[in-house]
């Protein structure tokens, strides 16, 4: 108590003392405060950063949980790729999130996190994130930071365009980046034109549970779509996706997907889709995914394999899509926390381009198209542009904003940030990056809400910027204030590669849901020991079962004997402590497999296979206390024929 | 036996080095010279949640069968009721602490080894900590009651 009451004022007193530091934030002018970068991105040893940040960890497949503003890496949360620190993927609980159509696919491209909404604003619940090669999308339980679902999704191939989640959560989103044959055929590559196909899929979430289900998928032609965005307010009910190749070609598409001199942003209204299902206008077709759930009660996971798809055609569906002109290959489609305007970047365009959805309802309302593609119409240019940021910067890419009307957008070749006001379309400010900046991420960016402060610009080269480290660089992220007029750049942090997008919100959103330990009483795993004394090795056949448990700081048993070569040895590991913060680990000399990594309550499988006679140990892997050193044990294993009985122990008993 | 009775003495120093008993307290006995030494004589409740507990005359025993299973779960892989294992056998517990004490030790255990002289002394003896394993109060109350059915401690 009293402690705690000196640690408090001493806070207080750090707190105070800069001074400046926070009173000067709010005042909206930044010159003043730009000497101390270093320390508005200092947290003291045992404070806690202000918000969380989502970054996808590229093309490592996972998803790194960092602080804000002090940057600092909390954890790296293993999604679509195997972990062997955290045994996701090698234990016999985890192996089955990584099942695909095409068998176990143990890594991905991990690319867009977005964080579960509730009326278009961050809830802090989950967070969802695509893998790009298999197209698959996984959602993350923000209580354990786990990920407990992934479902792959048919008919697709580079899943890009997602994964983004309506106002209220009630559809993540994904859209193909490559036209392909659906269904996939033997055919002439060339006769891709009007031949292939790109379909946007519409996940629904429940809304108790996150549990996803493929609704349906929307079959629009072989155009790549490249990103998306969900209306909100106003425009809730519609999706936009940018695209390009609209050319139609197959090879060498720097060239000849850049013929085109506008290209389309795709409106979808998933409301009038939602209306088309009811009234059964969907095709029902054939399609192998996977759906894979990790139920937090049995601690395992399990995938199964689905067998159909829902097809909505717009051609067949009227006021179902729309194509928006958008200038030179859009890439970033962003929509503002209004809901009115639609950002599409053109990466090789000079302007920012915006479109006004009520502009675009008006047009839709007036009929007034100019033309149509496979049975789609297209608005026209003039009549849904908003206006035009008069060459801002080269190569524009991704566009978040804030809460006071002002978008900020990142340009590639440029590497900068530049800020601009909504509505006037008028520069206020840039900031160079460090370097060619990809995405970037203000907490709340992409909601009704953004929470501000902060924006997080996501880089694709780091050169010099930090110690080298051979041929392969470190990975980067920088941190802009953007509290004042100007953004201010704070600093520079390491990220895993490659930071490509990221989501954020408040701490307090997640901090306070957070679960601590497993209770034993809740463990509902099959091979679960919830007593020491109910540890026992079973035998069957090839197969030995050792019921393990694990507390500070012995295993139960740590004794066994009548194991021989030849058999495979599950060992069910359950740790009895329920204490925050207290995992044990264990391995095995010589198991083919990773360590596990069992928090306090849960039950986690590794298999040995053992190769030699011989007595060989096993100990615990992760630190655990004064007498962790103390804690290991020994199989005894023997010759194929032997008749040493099955025997286990722990201090003799 | 010997570490025990070594324990007890150095007990009843320390809470005079703590000042926080009465003078006319029975300490008196501990120089009564030899004999062995059954109660600390100054009530040492711990430190944690827990100040007072009412006991019963009687064993309730439908809160006793609770504790025994909660006891089976989340205490048996360090303790046992008949000999010394991870931890102290638990047999005649409820004779040497004060039922407080038992409660702050099984909700409070990290600050009980490092302030309470008692858990102290016997964690220097055990050297693993006691852990903490989440029970709620009316829980630990259980497993209290189940202590009380224990036999006293054979080896006392
Ligand atoms: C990880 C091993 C471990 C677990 C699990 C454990 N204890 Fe203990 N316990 C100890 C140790 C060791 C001591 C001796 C004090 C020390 O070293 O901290 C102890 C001391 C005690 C004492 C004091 C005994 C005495 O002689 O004064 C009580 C009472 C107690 N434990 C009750 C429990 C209860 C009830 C549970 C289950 C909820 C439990 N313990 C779970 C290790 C454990
Ligand atoms: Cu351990």
């Amino acid at each position: 108590m009293k402690k705690a009451f000196i640690t408090l004022s001493l806070a207080a007193l750090v707190a105070a003392l800069p001074g400046c530091g926070n009173a000067g934030k709010k005042g909206g002018s930044s010159g003043a405060l730009s000497g101390n970068a270093a320390e508005r991105v200092y947290v003291a040893p045992g404070e806690h950063d202000e918000f969380y940040a989502f970054i996808s960890g590229g093309f490592s497949g996972q998803l790194a949980v960092h602080g804000l503003p002090s940057g600092r890496l909390f954890k790296v949360i293993p999604v679509f790729s195997q972990d062997a620190e955290k045994a996701y993927g090698y234990n016999e609980e985890t192996k089955p999130m990584l099942e695909t159509s095409y068998g176990f696919v143990p890594w991905d491209d991990a690319h867009h996190p977005d964080l579960s909404q509730t009326k278009g604003v961050i809830d802090g619940r989950w967070c969802f994130i695509n893998g790009n090669n298999t197209p698959r999308i996984a959602r993350i339980d923000l209580k354990t930071f786990e990920t407990v679902e992934i479902i792959e999704v048919p008919n697709s191939a580079g899943n890009h365009s997602s994964s983004y989640v309506t106002e209220n959560t009630e559809y993540v989103v994904a859209g193909t980046r490559f036209g392909v044959p659906v269904p996939q055929r033997d055919m002439p590559i060339d006769e891709y034109k009007g031949n292939f196909k790109g379909a946007l899929s519409f996940i629904k979430v429940n809304p108790e549970t996150g549990k996803m289900n493929l609704e349906f998928q929307i079959m629009t032609p072989g155009f790549d779509y490249d990103k998306a965005h969900p209306g909100r307010g106003k425009s809730h009910g519609w999706f936009f996706f940018t695209t390009y190749n609209t050319e139609e070609a197959n090879s060498l598409l720097e060239v000849n997907a850049s013929q085109h001199d506008k290209d389309f942003i795709a409106a979808v209204n998933w409301k009038k889709a939602e209306e088309y299902m009811a009234q059964g206008k969907f095709k029902t077709m054939p399609a192998r995914y996977a759906h894979n759930v990790y139920s937090e009660e049995t601690h395992s996971a399990t995938s199964t394999m689905m067998n159909e798809v829902k097809i909505l055609d717009p051609a067949e569906c009227p006021g179902l899509v729309y194509f928006l002109p958008t200038p030179k290959s859009p890439h970033g489609c962003d929509v503002d926390p209004t809901g009115e305007y639609i950002v599409g970047s053109g990466k090789l365009s000079a302007n920012v381009t915006v479109h006004s959805f009520d502009k675009m309802l008006d047009a839709i309302a007036n009929k007034k198209y100019d033309g149509e593609a496979y049975g789609i119409p297209i608005l026209k240019f003039e009549d849904v542009l908003a206006g035009q940021v008069v060459q801002p910067g080269l190569g524009p890419l991704h566009t978040e904003f804030d809460a006071d009307g002002n978008a900020y957008t990142t340009f590639f070749i440029s590497s900068e940030v530049v800020k601009w006001k909504l509505g006037t379309w008028e520069v206020i400010d840039r900031k160079p990056t460090y370097y060619s900046v990809g995405h970037l991420m203000i907490p709340g960016g992409n909601s009704q809400k953004p929470f501000g402060k902060y924006l997080v610009a996501m880089n694709k080269i780091t050169k010099d910027r930090y110690l080298p480290t051979g041929p392969e660089l470190c990975q980067s992220a920088q941190l802009y204030d953007i509290t004042g007029d100007k953004m201010v750049l704070l600093s520079d942090f390491p990220t895993v590669g490659e930071p490509h997008y990221a989501a954020g919100c408040p701490a307090d959103l997640i901090k306070p849901n957070q679960t601590k330990i497993y209770k034993l009483e809740e463990n509902k795993h099959p091979y679960a020991t919830l007593k020491a004394e109910d540890a026992r090795v079973e035998r069957d056949g090839k197969n030995v079962h050792v019921y393990m448990t694990m507390i500070r700081s012995h295993f139960t048993p740590d004794n066994i004997e009548g194991v021989k070569t030849g058999d495979r040895v599950y060992f069910h590991v359950t740790n009895l402590e329920q204490d925050y913060d207290v995992p044990h680990g264990i391995s095995m000399v010589g198991a083919n497999t990773s360590e596990l990594l069992i928090m306090p309550g849960q039950t986690e499988t590794f298999v040995w296979e053992p190769k030699n006679v011989g007595v060989w140990p096993f100990y615990c892997t992760d630190f655990c206390s004064a007498l962790h050193q103390e804690m290991q044990g020994y199989v005894r294993v023997s010759p194929a024929g032997s008749t040493i009985p099955l025997k286990w122990s722990l201090d003799g008993e | 036996m010997k570490t025990q009775f070594g324990i007890l003495i150095i007990l009843i120093i320390s809470q005079f080095g703590f000042g926080c008993g009465s003078k006319d307290n029975s300490a008196g006995d501990s120089s009564s010279g030899g004999g062995i030494i059954k109660t600390v004589p100054v009530k040492d409740l711990g430190i944690g949640p827990i100040s007072k507990v009412e006991l019963g005359d009687a064993i309730d025993e439908s809160m006793a069968a609770k504790g025994k299973e909660l006891f089976d779960l989340k205490c048996t892989s360090c303790h046992k009721t008949d000999k010394r294992f991870v931890g102290p056998s638990l047999a005649g517990v409820t004779e040497r602490r004060e039922p407080e004490w038992i409660m702050n030790m099984i909700l409070n255990p990290e600050q009980m080894v490092a302030e309470n002289e008692t858990a102290k002394q016997l964690m220097m003896e055990y050297t693993a900590p006691m852990a903490n394993q989440n029970l709620t109060e009316e829980e630990a109350r259980s497993v209290l009651e189940y202590f009380r059915t224990l036999p006293a401690d054979q080896n006392q």
